[in-house]
């Protein structure tokens, strides 16, 4: 009975709970409150680490090294576990636990919420709506979300999947673009139908257990690990289909990607920021702690497919990212393709493979979470998401144009960012196994150096142009090489923080000084910076050093390929051995 | 010498004397307490009805309601905790575990909707019409709606007497005693459908057709159970039960008598594609009672099904199952698809109605105490949803009358937050999404089914929720994302009075605590053998 989880879980949901009755304080102050509530959960996540990496040789080595042979049944696969009986009446129970996975992503989660809160901290919204419940809001999400990965009980991750939807129907909702409503309903739905499918199969999973336990069904993730072989394949096929296309929707694979990109570019930049970062994540990391260990023959049998769907989506993700008009569009396109080397890594069964998908989980949230806040601050300056109105921004904002560089070449991977590591992994992993898969993925890499570049090109090199940059009027002017005789600076009569007009001396073709065309708006601010530094040094700093992070994720990573019944590789078996002789 | 002892000197002889016995039926009188109750509480009604001057009828009929059925469900409860179980009158109605969860789910849903009855201030002078027997439209009928005259009370001995006709119902254990326990519940109700005060055309026009169709399938019933009879020799559900698993007699009276009679109950209960009715009085008739239908007929449909099934003709589940497959299949489709098509919240929630008496027909289709435990349970959580939801419906209002377009709720949430957020609630458990009381009942009822290998029923259940949630997020859409509409013919939200405020906290505090808590509740609903 360890409270760390519950604590992180609950902590947040009171500061929601807070933030919904907070309408008398100054906003000001509500602000700070959620801000310290969504602390709490990056302090306490130090001990959960700390907790888990000391747990790590002696739980780990005891593991019987073939998957035929059972698991001992005292065995824990979790630390900081916690757990009371929920529902007897179908063998639930309210379990928490983190595994390498789980910890790394739940760390992930107490890392963005406040980066996403701080940059949020002057978001401007729809008429009507406050500031307070936003960040309620995005509070209840963080809970509902460290609860998704924190659950080792099934029914509790279904149930914390299905609660996930509420607050990011509402974030996008209430709080999002022009097409808000339709956007919402259709995430909802996208993710409901996921949701009722995966209820379906957790239903069958409880019946087939039933079957097999004499002690009645269960849906303790343990305890199922323990009778997985046992299921007779039709059965896991069934199974599997519901827990996958909840997955699939989610995380999301080709044919059911197209909720992302809607939902992505309507909602607020905050929401969208944990939407692309951490929420998709819920898929990829469904398929590796339900669908690889708990149902390893369907797992194996159906693999082809995830990878087709996976390299069909790194390749059309990136094809159509390109094409984008819609720079926040644009931002999940990407996202989709790079969901699907994060699939083909859970896919292919060896230890290198799933180790790199689960630190690309990790890497994609910080180096999209870090795109996607300064799209944010682009778009929330320029006041419009078209890649056409945008162009010099560089010169405008030299600081959002570096710290975008870094997102751009940490989404190209190249080496010494964060991404390389685990894209490399993921393709050596396939490589080893499935050859073609993983030529035909390579082939996303120079994509992305494609859009990943022709986008910066666009957006922030050249001269200063267009109309979000300059204003309606000036972008016209600016773009026929004319010179505008008067204009009053935009910025004299505009309140807003951010319009800080870029005055600077111009000399035209005649040698008579006139002022340069002015930027409506200057570079980030002290508190911009601030929040995405944090960024911007993990991605360079797990680029040169991943091993903090890669140290939790092998073990486990061992443990699931072993567990979905794969021939034992060379590097698990290492890995399990080398436990045991450390020991 | 007492009493009793002399009678039985006296009697001694003419027991001795009779060649062929009339054996007394031995009547447990304490195991139908409840159902003495509520019918004595019924013709009390009737009686303050014509003995109380017309200033303290309401008082005095509402105590009389409310005592009858507070006292039957404690007298429920203490025979469900004392196991006191009988197979009473004859045979004629089972007392066992079984009954009591029925008795007391009915009995919580029937106290919750008089209360919703009762409430005079929503609808200034309630929801029915002051003078059933004033022509529609004419100027006494319009002074009466103008100067809110209160409603006639003989609207609560009504209700009595439908909700012991639904105690009955799932009590019966023998043919006749439930085809007398349907017309007892089911009259009542026809009267109460036409008596809305506010649109009172198409309120008659429902308590119509309702009775027409209604009449029609209780001859149907009627006709099954004669040729049930036929075939067994027997009206009891142990003798038809004995003779389907001897296999003897005409299978053509069997199987016709089966269809014809299961037919009778899925009306009731609005199964599709025997759902015709619902709409049409849901919309039509006063939203206590759509309220107090929606969640007490059902209940005692269901309840009653899974009594007739289980007892007498569980020998034959192989020969109906598949025919309750495809009757499942088509009431969910019907529902969730004609659902997404309305734009009448009552009509709404009628479809959805259908689409949820699709999920629960699998609870009876899987003929297990699991089964059985989670429909009693679904048909709870889903009771009070309902009844909830249809609570809110009469305190948004749009000139005089309830603002029932779906468009009239664009922005309640800016207006009253409380209630949309109540309303979302309610819409969320249809949805079944967890934390939601809605949720375990659907789990529990899947679960049960899938045991007894009906997975893709499940799966196909699955899909139509989904489709149902479509439309009931298209509300809460609406609610939260739209702007509210201003002017003349904007909708308003009216105070809610004492009664519908208990109303409302009671079913959303039950729709969130059962969502989160549900073991105390699942285990009160545990059924066990039933007697026959």
């Amino acid at each position: 009975m360890n409270p760390l989880l519950p604590l992180m879980i609950g902590l947040p949901l009171v500061g929601a709970l807070v933030m919904m009755f907070s309408k008398n304080l100054p906003v000001r102050t509500a602000k700070f409150i959620a801000l310290g509530f969504s602390l709490l959960p990056l302090v306490l996540a130090v001990p959960l680490w700390i907790a888990h990496r000391n747990s790590l040789p002696v739980r780990y080595a005891d593991l019987p090294a073939t998957p035929t042979a059972t698991p001992p049944g005292t065995l824990s696969l979790f630390s900081s576990t916690f757990s009371v009986d929920w529902i007897p009446a179908f063998g639930v129970r309210f379990s928490l636990g983190v595994d390498g996975i789980s910890l790394v992503m739940i760390a992930l989660i107490a890392l963005l919420v406040p980066i996403v809160l701080g940059a949020s901290w002057e978001e401007k919204l729809p008429a009507g709506r406050s500031i307070n419940g936003y960040f309620g809001l995005l509070l209840a999400l963080e809970g509902a979300m460290i609860g998704v990965f924190a659950a080792t009980d099934v029914f509790l991750f279904y149930v914390m999947f299905e609660v996930m939807l509420i607050p990011m129907y509402f974030l996008i909702g209430a709080y999002g673009g022009v097409r808000r409503t339709y956007a919402a309903t259709k995430f909802f739905l996208y993710s409901l139908l996921g949701g009722l499918m995966m209820l379906a199969s957790l239903i069958g999973l409880y019946v087939a257990s039933a079957d097999i336990r004499p002690e009645g069904g269960t849906l303790d993730f343990a305890e199922l690990r323990a009778i997985a072989s046992q299921i007779p394949l039709s059965t896991q096929l069934w199974i599997f289909s519901g827990f996958a296309l909840a997955f699939a929707i989610k995380a999301p694979l080709i044919p059911f990607h197209t909720w992302l990109p809607d939902a992505g570019a309507e909602a607020p930049t905050g929401a969208g920021t944990l939407l692309v970062g951490v929420l998709d994540k819920v898929g990829t990391f469904g398929f590796l702690r339900i669908c690889l260990p708990l149902l390893p023959a369907a797992s194996h049998k159906l693999a082809w497919l995830f990878l087709l769907l996976a390299v069909i989506g790194i390749l059309y993700g990136a094809i159509v990212a390109a094409g984008q008009t819609d720079i926040k569009r644009f931002v999940t396109y990407t996202s989709i393709a790079h969901f699907g080397f994060i699939a083909m890594g859970c896919f292919v069964f060896t230890t290198q493979a799933v180790s790199g998908a689960v630190l690309y989980m990790v890497n994609h949230g910080l180096a999209t979470g870090l795109l996607f806040l300064l799209v944010g601050m682009l778009t929330a300056r320029g006041g419009s998401r078209q890649l056409a109105d945008y162009g010099g921004v560089w010169k405008v904002a030299p600081i959002m144009g570096g710290f975008f560089l870094i997102g751009s070449l940490a989404t190209i991977a190249v080496p010494g960012t964060n991404s390389f590591i685990s894209e490399f992994l993921v393709l050596i992993g396939t490589f080893r196994v499935q050859p073609v898969w993983a030529v035909l993925a390579t082939v996303g890499i120079v994509l992305a150096a494609v859009y990943m570049l022709w986008i910066f090109q666009r957006v922030f090199t050249g001269p200063v142009r267009g109309s979000a940059v300059l204003g309606p009027a000036a972008s016209d002017i600016a773009g026929g090489g004319t010179v505008p005789v008067t204009r009053t600076p935009v910025s004299a009569v505009s309140t807003d923080p951010h319009r800080v007009a870029v005055a600077e001396p111009h000399t035209d073709a005649h040698g008579h000084a006139a002022p340069r065309p002015k930027a409506l708006w200057g570079d980030l601010s002290k508190r911009e910076i601030a929040v995405l530094t944090p960024l911007v040094v993990l991605i360079v700093f797990l680029g040169v050093y991943p091993k903090p992070v890669l140290e939790v994720i092998d073990p486990v990573a061992a443990r699931t390929v072993v567990d979905s019944g794969s021939p034992v590789d060379a590097i698990s078996q290492q890995y399990l051995i080398g436990q045991e002789a450390g020991r | 010498m007492t009493a009793t002892q002399s009678f039985q000197q006296l009697a001694a002889p003419l027991a001795r004397a009779a060649a062929d016995p009339i054996v007394a039926p031995v009547v447990d009188l304490r195991a139908v307490l409840p159902l003495l109750i509520v019918l004595g509480g019924a013709v009390v009604g009737v009686l303050v009805e014509a003995v109380v001057g017309r200033r303290n009828r309401y008082g005095a009929q509402v105590l009389v309601t409310l005592v009858s059925i507070v006292g039957a469900g404690v007298f429920t409860v203490i025979g469900g905790t004392q196991h006191h179980y009988a197979l009473t009158f004859s045979g004629a109605i089972a007392v066992d575990s079984g009954t009591y969860v029925m008795w007391g789910v009915l009995l919580v849903l029937a106290l919750v909707s008089v209360l919703l009855i009762a409430d005079r201030v929503s609808e200034p002078g309630g929801a029915f019409v002051a003078q059933a027997a004033i022509r529609v439209g004419s100027v006494k009928d319009r002074e009466a709606t103008a100067l809110a005259t209160p409603m006639q009370t003989e609207v609560f001995p009504l209700t009595l007497f439908a909700v012991s006709g639904m105690l009955v119902f799932p009590a019966a254990s023998d043919m006749l005693t439930l085809f007398i326990a349907l017309e007892v519940l089911s009259l009542p109700l026809y009267l109460l459908c036409g008596l809305a005060r506010r649109r009172r055309l198409i309120s008659q026009e429902a308590a119509v057709k309702y009775f027409l169709l209604g009449a029609f399938t209780s001859a149907i019933l009627l006709y099954g159970i004669a040729l049930l009879y036929g075939y067994a020799g027997s009206l009891t559900f142990a003798g038809i039960r004995a003779a389907a698993a001897a296999g003897t007699g005409s299978d053509i009276l069997l199987l016709l008598g089966i269809a014809l009679l299961l037919v009778g109950l899925l009306f009731k209960a609005s199964v599709g594609p025997f759902h015709l009715w619902t709409p049409d009085v849901y919309q039509g008739a006063p939203t206590p009672i759509t309220a107090f239908m929606a969640a007490g007929t059902k209940l005692a449909a269901f309840a009653a099904m899974l009594r007739v099934m289980w007892s007498a003709l569980e020998p034959m589940v192989t020969t109906w199952r598949p025919v309750l497959w495809v009757v499942a299949i088509a009431s969910m489709v019907i529902g969730a698809v004609l659902g997404i098509t309305q734009n009448d919240i009552k009509r709404m929630l009628a479809y959805s109605s259908v689409a949820h008496a699709g999920f629960l027909i699998l609870g009876v289709m899987a003929l297990t105490q699991r089964g059985a435990s989670g429909m009693m349970f679904y048909l709870l959580t889903y009771g009070l949803a309902t009844i909830g939801a249809l609570a809110i419906l009469t305190l948004v209002r749009k000139g005089d009358g309830e603002a029932n377009q779906v468009s009239d709720w664009a922005g309640l949430a800016k207006r009253s937050p409380a209630l949309a957020a109540a309303m979302s609630l309610f819409l969320l458990s249809f949805a079944g999404i967890p934390l939601t009381s809605g949720f375990i009942g659907k789990l529990s009822v899947f679960t049960a089914a899938s045991q007894q290998g009906m997975g893709p029923l499940v799966v196909v259940a699955m899909v139509a929720t989904a489709i149902t949630a479509f439309f009931y997020l298209r509300i809460v859409v609406l609610m939260y994302f739209s702007e509210p509409q201003t002017g003349e013919g904007a909708a308003h939200v009216v105070v809610p009075g004492v009664p519908t405020t208990v109303v409302l906290v009671v079913c959303a505090l039950a729709t969130v605590v059962l969502g989160i808590v549900p073991s105390w509740g699942l285990d009160l609903m545990t059924v066990g053998q039933l007697i026959y």
